[in-house]
């Protein structure tokens, strides 16, 4: 078991002390499935590369930078999130109920899971530790402009707030706002603005 | 159940710590514990609710103390249990019992990434009619089950706006209790900030969850 850091937070990242023990669980449980037939080793390497290489944040930048190149786009992403993603390709687990949430001045949107830690795999890929946290999952809904600051957004007090806490299998993808003088980029260019956490909504997308 | 996974809202939960250029495990036995996870899905022996509520079950203080990968460990090791796919020996011993009959894989490395992109939506067709429409009152309520639900405490007996109707959706409720999947209206529901957190809030912040009927009275 991993033990509390002098800060006392759950060290679910880089510079975790998990012990050795837990790596022996793991791999002593995956020999024992594979020997009775339970799954096929080949399998589980395929699973971990299809994590690792098919989804992640780039599938969602696509998406936002074609949403803000294309009007029609946007407005299908707006209507059925599931069907205009799945058009440029992407689909699957943690992604079959998808909607999407448009920043505007006037509402800022942003993302939680306070009873786990849902997330549209599809087009994000995996979350990110922080959006596991107990601190992120406790605090967002309660003090979400608090949360923000931290991540160095501060939001106006005119505007909206808005926190979708994806307690059901519908998964959320902000649609950040299109920063200024962008007006000329192709979407290959948007696409490499857009980043992950601007997608969760703790974050804006800035001109180069 | 009031677990503390059902987070929302607590305090002194610890600080959010952000790591730049983040892998996407941080370890190689995360990722077999998440392809585990998904393979074992293959044979289909209980819904991921129930995995959620195993995972909720732990007792509150190892939920705290374990990582996020840990939790699915033990989600994994006490259903393949609980559902005979192994034995709590097999388990402990990590072999298998000799007399034990050898499986074939549900899921062959040929179709993961079939498998993987088909997903396992929750929608369901039924005959139940949606008995709220977008822009009804609403009061959730004020129910406290000791197994698994998705209407968080911080949310319960509170009012709220219906703003999307999402179709009948699997009710995990009754589906992780393998009481049936009961699929009925699920709806957005929005809620000002000021009536789950009181006055100190910002008057125009939402709080906006997804919910089922059942957590649903007209208000």
């Amino acid at each position: 078991m991993p033990s509390h850091g002098p800060d006392g937070h759950d060290h679910d990242h880089a510079h975790s002390t998990v012990p050795d023990d837990t790596a022996l669980r793991v791999k002593a449980l995956e020999s024992l499935l594979v020997e009775k037939g339970l799954v096929d080793p080949a399998a589980l390497d395929a699973i971990v590369d299809y994590y690792e290489h098919k989804v992640g944040p780039r599938n969602g930048a696509r998406v936002v930078a074609r949403a803000w190149a294309d009007p029609a786009y946007k407005a299908r992403l707006l209507a059925d999130a599931t069907a205009a993603i799945a058009e440029l390709g992407y689909a699957g687990r943690q992604g079959e109920h998808m909607v999407a949430v448009e920043n505007t001045p006037a509402v800022h949107n942003m993302v939680v899971c306070t009873l786990c830690s849902c997330y549209p795999w599809p087009v994000l890929g995996l979350p990110p530790a922080w959006y596991k946290s107990a601190g992120y999952r406790s605090r967002s809904v309660i003090d979400p402009r608090g949360v923000l600051r931290e991540f160095g957004l501060d939001v106006s007090d005119d505007t909206e707030v808005r926190v979708w806490d994806s307690t059901a299998e519908v998964r959320y993808l902000v649609l950040p706002e299109r920063p200024a003088g962008t007006e000329a980029m192709t979407e290959e260019q948007l696409t490499a603005l857009v980043t992950r956490d601007s997608m969760i909504g703790v974050a804006r997308v800035s001109a180069p | 159940m009031n677990g503390v996974h059902d987070m929302g809202g607590m305090h002194g939960l610890g600080p959010i710590v952000r790591e730049q250029n983040e892998p996407v495990w941080h370890a190689p036995w995360e990722a077999r514990v998440f392809a585990l996870s998904a393979a074992i899905g293959a044979w289909r022996r209980w819904p991921g609710d129930a995995s959620r509520q195993q995972i909720e079950q732990m007792p509150a203080a190892d939920y705290l103390r374990v990582s996020y990968y840990e939790k699915w460990l033990h989600g994994l090791t006490e259903n393949a249990i609980r559902h005979g796919l192994v034995t709590r020996e097999e388990a402990a011993t990590g072999r298998p019992d000799p007399l034990a009959p050898k499986a074939t894989p549900p899921l062959p490395a040929a179709q993961v990434a079939e498998v993987m992109d088909r997903g396992g939506p929750k929608t369901r067709e039924v005959a139940r009619q949606p008995r709220f429409r977008i822009g009804d009152a609403i009061l959730t309520r004020n129910i406290h089950p000791l197994t698994h639900t998705r209407l968080p405490r911080f949310a319960r007996g509170r009012p709220g706006v219906i703003t999307a109707l999402h179709g009948a959706h699997v009710f995990p409720d009754t589906n992780a209790q393998f009481q049936g999947e009961n699929a009925q209206p699920l709806y957005t529901v929005r809620f000002q900030a000021r009536a789950l957190w009181g006055e100190a809030a910002n008057p125009r912040d939402t709080v906006c969850l997804d919910l089922w009927e059942d957590y649903l009275d007209p208000a």
